[in-house]
């Protein structure tokens, strides 16, 4: 620093060799280099370590009547967490069809409207809704739906996951519309197509690539949620698809086997919980490759 | 030359387009004073001026675009035809009064094929699609070169075919003036002759007002050219006129790059 | 040009462009001066000099037409530009012609110097000078863009036109038509007179170009004040 600041005021302009030098600035970039590379090293630790665990304690579950079977009392053999897996698809669903359209309704009210007063109270909202945590949303839909109901139901479980769903879906819907270049919006308009139909026909068909992605992403992260099911959805040993009876779902049957005494109950919790990240993998793979051939498109 | 700054025959008394005391504003910024003056049919209107001298926001007045941003707000009459634009649905208004923007805005998840007929179809407008297409594609020149590919996105063409596909969906509707705001200044100098070509083949059927920063393709378009300063009409004649001999000093420092 | 151009450069084109004129204008002015002088004194020398100095006028031409097209081709210009720069291309055209008039004129002068002094002396002198004002107040219209004193030029040339025809037709009339002398004489002196008058004529080319460029504007308004 000193020599370039007596250069200059020398009058000379060459660059000073020592801060320039080839070799210096090869070896700074190395350094560097091999710093980030030993953080991404050791962020991928956890994750790698957790994949292991998960996989090579929970593949010995695995069997076609772990995924068909109900669950069997402690210490009979075999046995399955097949109502479990049917109880989180069904429970998601539920969760979807009403999270999905408030959600995404709400995104594109912001997109579109969001500059005035609502607006601002709209987006607040959706800020400190995603930022509760889950068991806080399972308390609310049990005071909600659960003690007037005075029944523990796959209905109030989805209610809880679609509470979860719609802050997250909404400013995520909100961002990928107003990434679409208001050039677009205005050319539609110029062509003489009324307001609704433009952002209809163009500015959501233009953002849908983003939309199903963070759709997806959503129902992931709804399907992984334990805390809000505890008190809503509860459990259940049985089949069912009525959505006003319990439900088994695979986080708490997770939980339940984990927090059991037995050991074969914890052998039962890790091929659950890979159940659980095949699914919420197969999901989030699914938005992976929708978002990729959109964007490519 | 000649023919580029020869003065259109006047067909009709009534200009195509006659804009009367027209103000307008963006907040408190008054972007547009006081501006009346007339576009024959038929013929280029070029307007001229430096940046932020509301030549943009004059035109976006034209296809009442300007309303669209928020806080903005207008004047005075626009009259096409003889009827007030600003008393028409504008919906209906901008199907009369088409428009070419500055970039290129192909809709991108549409081939080329939809693009074209984009103002049609999104109207639900029962038309001839291919017809339509071929034609337009074939006025703006581009025909030849897209047609073995009309159901390729319309991204994957170069800038100056995303424009000149841009005018040819402007030109699917049918409009009767064809506003254009700085339409060649993304464009390389190849592309910019091509678009320049077609607005010369334009005129003998649409009405044009084209914006522009570059004065030598003012000269080289338009009959009439236009200089606005300041959100002010400074001075307005034929573009032979008003780039030999401007009666403005204004105009005369701005022409010959004596500004500032 | 009272408002520089953004760029510099283009203004420093134009300066050098106006600049070669008037430098081109003064020698054609001067061969002029020194053709009458030489008709005046009768003097050979001065005859010669002006024959000789033609060459600097024909190079000056050259290099205004060169720089005027480079002004074209890089600078686009329009307005007042546009037209001061078609000015000095029609310009140096009238002052390449004046020159070489001169040089006529004093060719004319080596040989009427074999012969003795005609009465029409006089009157050729007077025409001369004439000529040579209207040449001068040409190039200062030109210098000063000033159209009064270029209409002054035009108007001036009627009377050049007239002295001309009187000169040419007393030069015929006067003389004794068997002397072969005489007539010799008459007719260099007649072909002075044209020269002189089509020099005049360049003067009113010049005159109107002037005209043209100046009243091609009109400078009354100004800049709208900004606002707030």
């Amino acid at each position: 620093m000193n020599m370039a600041m007596t250069n200059v005021a020398a009058g000379q302009y060459a660059i000073p060799r020592r801060v320039g030098s080839h070799r210096a600035r090869a070896v700074t970039n190395g350094v560097m280099t091999g710093l980030c590379a030993a953080a991404v090293a050791l962020a991928l630790v956890p994750l790698f370590s957790v994949l292991w665990l998960v996989v090579s304690k929970g593949i010995h579950s695995l069997s076609l009547s772990f995924f068909t079977k109900l669950p069997a009392p402690v210490g009979e053999l075999g046995g399955g967490v097949g109502n479990a897996i049917v109880g989180t698809l069904f429970m998601v669903g539920l969760a979807s069809c009403i999270g999905l359209p408030l959600g995404v309704g709400a995104g594109i009210f912001l997109a579109e409207r969001g500059d005035g007063k609502l607006g601002h109270v709209v987006r607040f909202t959706a800020e400190v809704l995603a930022g509760v945590p889950s068991i806080v949303v399972g308390v609310v839909a049990y005071g909600l739906i659960v003690l007037p109901m005075r029944h523990f139901s796959a209905m109030a479980g989805a209610v809880a996951l679609a509470i979860l769903m719609i802050p997250t879906l909404a400013r995520a819907t909100e961002e990928m519309i107003r990434l679409v270049p208001r050039s677009l919006r205005e050319a539609s308009l110029a062509l003489g197509v009324p307001a609704w139909r433009t952002s209809l026909s163009v500015v959501l068909r233009t953002a849908l690539g983003g939309l199903i992605n963070a759709a997806l992403l959503a129902i992931a992260r709804a399907a992984g949620e334990t805390a809000p099911l505890l008190f809503t959805a509860l459990n259940n040993q049985y089949w069912n698809l009525h959505p006003l009876q319990p439900t088994a779902s695979l986080t708490v049957q997770i939980y339940n086997y984990a927090i059991s005494p037995y050991e074969d109950w914890h052998d039962k919790a890790w091929g659950a919980a890979l159940c659980l990240l095949i699914l919420i993998g197969g999901l989030s793979l699914i938005a992976r490759l929708a978002a990729g051939r959109r964007s490519q498109a | 030359m000649n023919v580029a700054l020869s003065t259109p025959v006047a067909d009709t008394a009534r200009p195509k387009l006659e804009v009367q005391k027209l103000d307008a504003w963006f907040g408190n910024v008054h972007a547009v004073k006081d501006i009346s003056l007339g576009v024959d049919a038929r013929s280029v209107l070029a307007i001229i001026g430096p940046s932020g001298c509301g030549k943009s926001t004059f035109v976006r007045c034209l296809n009442r675009m300007h309303e669209l941003t928020p806080g903005a707000r207008s004047e005075g009459r626009v009259l096409l035809d003889g009827e007030d634009v600003y008393a028409v649905d504008p919906v209906y208004l901008r199907r009369r009064v088409g428009m070419v923007f500055q970039r290129p805005n192909v809709f991108p998840t549409m081939s080329i094929r939809d693009n074209v007929v984009a103002g049609l179809r999104l109207n639900r407008v029962r038309a001839d699609y291919e017809a339509i297409v071929e034609r337009t594609l074939t006025q703006t020149a581009l025909w030849d070169e897209v047609k073995d590919r009309l159901d390729a996105s319309a991204i994957a063409l170069s800038g100056g075919q995303q424009q000149r596909l841009c005018i040819a969906r402007a030109l699917a509707v049918e409009p009767e003036v064809l506003l254009m705001d700085e339409p060649a200044s993304a464009l390389d100098p190849i592309a910019t002759a091509k678009i320049e070509e077609l607005i010369d083949e334009l005129k003998q059927q649409y009405t044009i007002v084209i914006v522009t920063h570059n004065m030598q393709q003012a000269i080289r378009i338009s009959d009439k050219t236009a200089f606005f300063y300041m959100g002010v009409l400074i001075e307005h004649g034929t573009t032979q006129q008003l780039f030999t001999r401007p009666e403005r000093r204004e105009t005369e420092d701005y022409v010959t790059g004596k500004f500032g | 040009m009272d408002k520089g151009h953004t760029s510099r450069e283009f203004d420093r084109e134009l300066r050098t462009l106006r600049d070669r004129l008037l430098a081109m204008g003064g020698r054609a002015e001067e061969q002029i001066a020194r053709a009458v002088q030489a008709l005046v004194k009768r003097d050979d020398t001065i005859a010669q000099a002006v024959i000789d100095a033609d060459a600097t006028i024909d190079q000056d031409e050259i290099g205004i037409d060169e720089l005027a097209f480079l002004i074209l081709a890089r600078r686009q210009p329009v307005a007042s530009d546009l037209r001061f720069v078609m000015l000095a291309l029609k310009v140096v055209t009238d002052l390449e012609r004046i020159g070489d008039l001169a040089v006529n004129i004093a060719k004319r002068v080596r040989d009427l110097m074999r012969f003795p002094l005609s009465p029409m002396q006089d009157r050729i002198e007077l025409l001369a000078e004439r000529v040579l004002g209207a040449v001068q107040l040409a190039l200062d219209a030109f210098v000063h863009g000033d159209a009064e004193r270029a209409e002054k030029v035009i108007d001036g040339d009627v009377d050049i036109d007239a002295l001309n025809m009187h000169v040419i037709a007393d030069v015929i009339s006067g003389g004794d038509v068997n002397d072969a002398h005489t007539v010799a004489r008459a007719l260099a002196l007649s072909s002075v007179s044209r020269y002189l008058e089509r020099i005049g004529d360049h003067a009113t080319n010049i005159a109107e170009m002037v005209i043209y460029f100046v009243r091609g504007r009109d400078v009354r308004h100004h800049w709208p004040r900004p606002r707030g």
